[in-house]
């Protein structure tokens, strides 16, 4: 094989590379490793708390523990994963370095491949510590889900990747003016994706929009386990799916923005 | 063998147009291995549209661009890791040292022998006292330093450079000229680059092309531009072509004052 060949290869190497370079990013800033447990400890604090005080006063959420502070750790999964993403690659364009790696030989599946165990690592560092948290003031352990969590982290990381991606693109074609898109395009699936309450509460016609989207599954799946103790593998099945077809959107998406930036000579400027 | 597959740049009847403004218009060029070229041009006349296309990273309107063989964009991954570029439009990310910066950067191209290829860098650019230092921390003139490491972190066979000594007091400019030149002899790399400074497109190169409103207005070695002109130095001979007028001799040409 030659050279040339060679270089049109998936490299995990030059995948390990970006990581190192995030990783580096990451560990020179003791702020930036607070943001990642600040904003999720203190939204855990004040669901559980509400769910305390909810619990002392109504005899079925007595019985369903923990409904409202699993769906804040989870609605944090798929909220901070996609941050996690979204923010390494908003530090290209901050840095204004995103010409030097369009430039170099990494390609856009490897560039994506970094920001998706980036997002990983940013939520581990996040949502561990939180985790216990959980336990220490409520009780709550989400870790006892066992199977199903690392089934509905599956789902929910997936769904923030593929948001992620299409954000990239926007990012991409249209610089730091679509910075905001970036921050704040999961809290549309807030309510859509019935993270705090079931699906049955929306309106009839806007249910078929819910069950587009794979979080509502994992939201339902969640209630499902908590209140009725049945884990529900039709849901996750159906969400692996919407995921599916999610995530190829996303990279159809990415890849057609990446080409107008290219025709638009975006990729040089980045800014505003 | 025909003069595309010897030559290490072919750029033919490119042309750009962005929302209606027309950033280059039809120019045509081939760059041998082993030259310097220079592009020379007011603001606007295009040639940081006209490297970025050669880069791969703006997609032309119409004509077409090769480099080392490969069609620029569409088969850019097959030529990316044998060129590299410096360019004032993007930076080195500043919370990194310089050895991380250039590490990362050695991994993305494959260089063989990461520590060493960066040891030898930084001894010949000087940047050895600076390597565990963030990149954010140093002077603009040890910024320029990293970049041009970096640049040449995989001994690039083309080598792009936009301004590479934009800002630059004259020294520390000078000596950036120096180790691009010892570089191109060394390394028998064809470089294009686009600079407003004439001073250093005459020392650097052995061919100048000057563009104007995304044209290219003319094609020489910096000697024969010079005579033609009947011009001392380059700079004369640039604002001759950048106020539209003709070379010396010239029928049809405007009287030189």
């Amino acid at each position: 094989m030659t050279g040339s060949d060679a270089s049109l290869e998936f490299s995990i190497n030059r995948v390990a590379a970006m990581v190192r370079r995030y990783w580096y990013l990451l560990r020179s800033s003791w702020p930036r490793i607070l943001d990642l447990i600040y904003w999720p400890a203190v939204q855990m604090l004040m669901w559980g708390f509400l769910q305390l005080y909810v619990s002392q006063n109504s005899s079925f959420f007595a019985q369903a523990g923990g409904v409202f502070i699993g769906a804040v750790l989870l609605w944090d999964i798929l909220f901070r994963g996609q941050l996690g993403f979204s923010i390494s690659f908003l530090e290209e364009m901050y840095a204004r370095n995103l010409g030097n790696l369009m430039m170099s030989p990494l390609r856009p599946v490897e560039f994506v491949a970094a920001l998706m165990i980036m997002s990983l690592v940013r939520l581990l560092i996040g949502m561990i510590p939180v985790s216990l948290l959980a336990i220490a003031f409520f009780g709550f352990n989400l870790w006892s889900f066992g199977f199903a969590l690392a089934a509905f982290f599956a789902n929910l990381i997936l769904t923030s990747w593929a948001i992620g991606i299409f954000v990239a693109g926007l990012l991409l074609r249209n610089g730091l003016g679509a910075e905001s898109m970036a921050w704040t395009i999961m809290f549309l699936f807030l309510p859509l994706t019935c993270v705090y309450y079931p699906v049955e509460v929306l309106p009839h016609w806007l249910q078929y929009f819910a069950w587009a989207l794979p979080p509502t599954y994992v939201f339902e799946g969640m209630r499902a386990l908590l209140i009725d103790h049945v884990f529900r593998a039709d849901l996750m099945l159906q969400a692996f799916a919407f995921n599916g077809l999610l995530f190829a959107l996303a990279a159809f998406a990415f890849l057609k923005l990446l080409s107008s930036a290219r025709v638009q000579g975006s990729l040089l400027q980045g800014g505003e | 063998m025909d003069a595309q597959n010897t030559s290490a740049i072919t750029v033919d009847n490119l042309v750009k147009h962005y929302k209606g403004a027309t950033a280059v218009d039809g120019i045509s060029f081939r760059l041998n291995p082993g030259s310097i070229t220079g592009l020379l041009g007011g603001n606007g006349a295009g040639k940081t549209t006209t490297i970025a296309m050669i880069m791969g990273l703006v997609t032309p309107t119409s004509g077409s661009v090769s480099v080392l063989g490969a069609q620029m964009p569409k088969a850019r991954y097959r030529v990316l890791h044998r060129m590299n570029f410096e360019s004032p439009y993007v930076d080195m990310p500043m919370r990194l040292t310089v050895r991380q910066n250039l590490s990362v950067f050695a991994q993305l191209y494959a260089v063989p022998a990461i520590g060493e290829r960066i040891a030898n860098l930084a001894d010949e650019l000087e940047l050895t006292e600076f390597l565990d230092r963030p990149t954010g921390k140093l002077s603009a003139g040890q910024k320029t330093r990293v970049s041009l490491a970096k640049a040449l972190l995989n001994r690039p066979e083309v080598l792009l450079l936009d301004e590479p000594t934009a800002s630059l007091d004259p020294d520390t400019a000078d000596w950036v000229r120096s180790r691009l030149e010892r570089y191109r002899i060394e390394h028998k790399a064809t470089v294009l680059l686009a600079s407003h400074n004439m001073t250093e497109v005459e020392r650097l190169c052995d061919r100048v092309i000057i563009m104007k409103k995304g044209r290219i207005e003319d094609d020489d070695t910096p000697e024969r531009l010079l005579s033609r002109y009947g011009r001392e130095t380059l700079e004369e001979v640039f604002l001759d072509v950048a106020r539209g007028r003709r070379e010396q001799g010239s029928v049809l040409g405007e009287a030189v004052p």
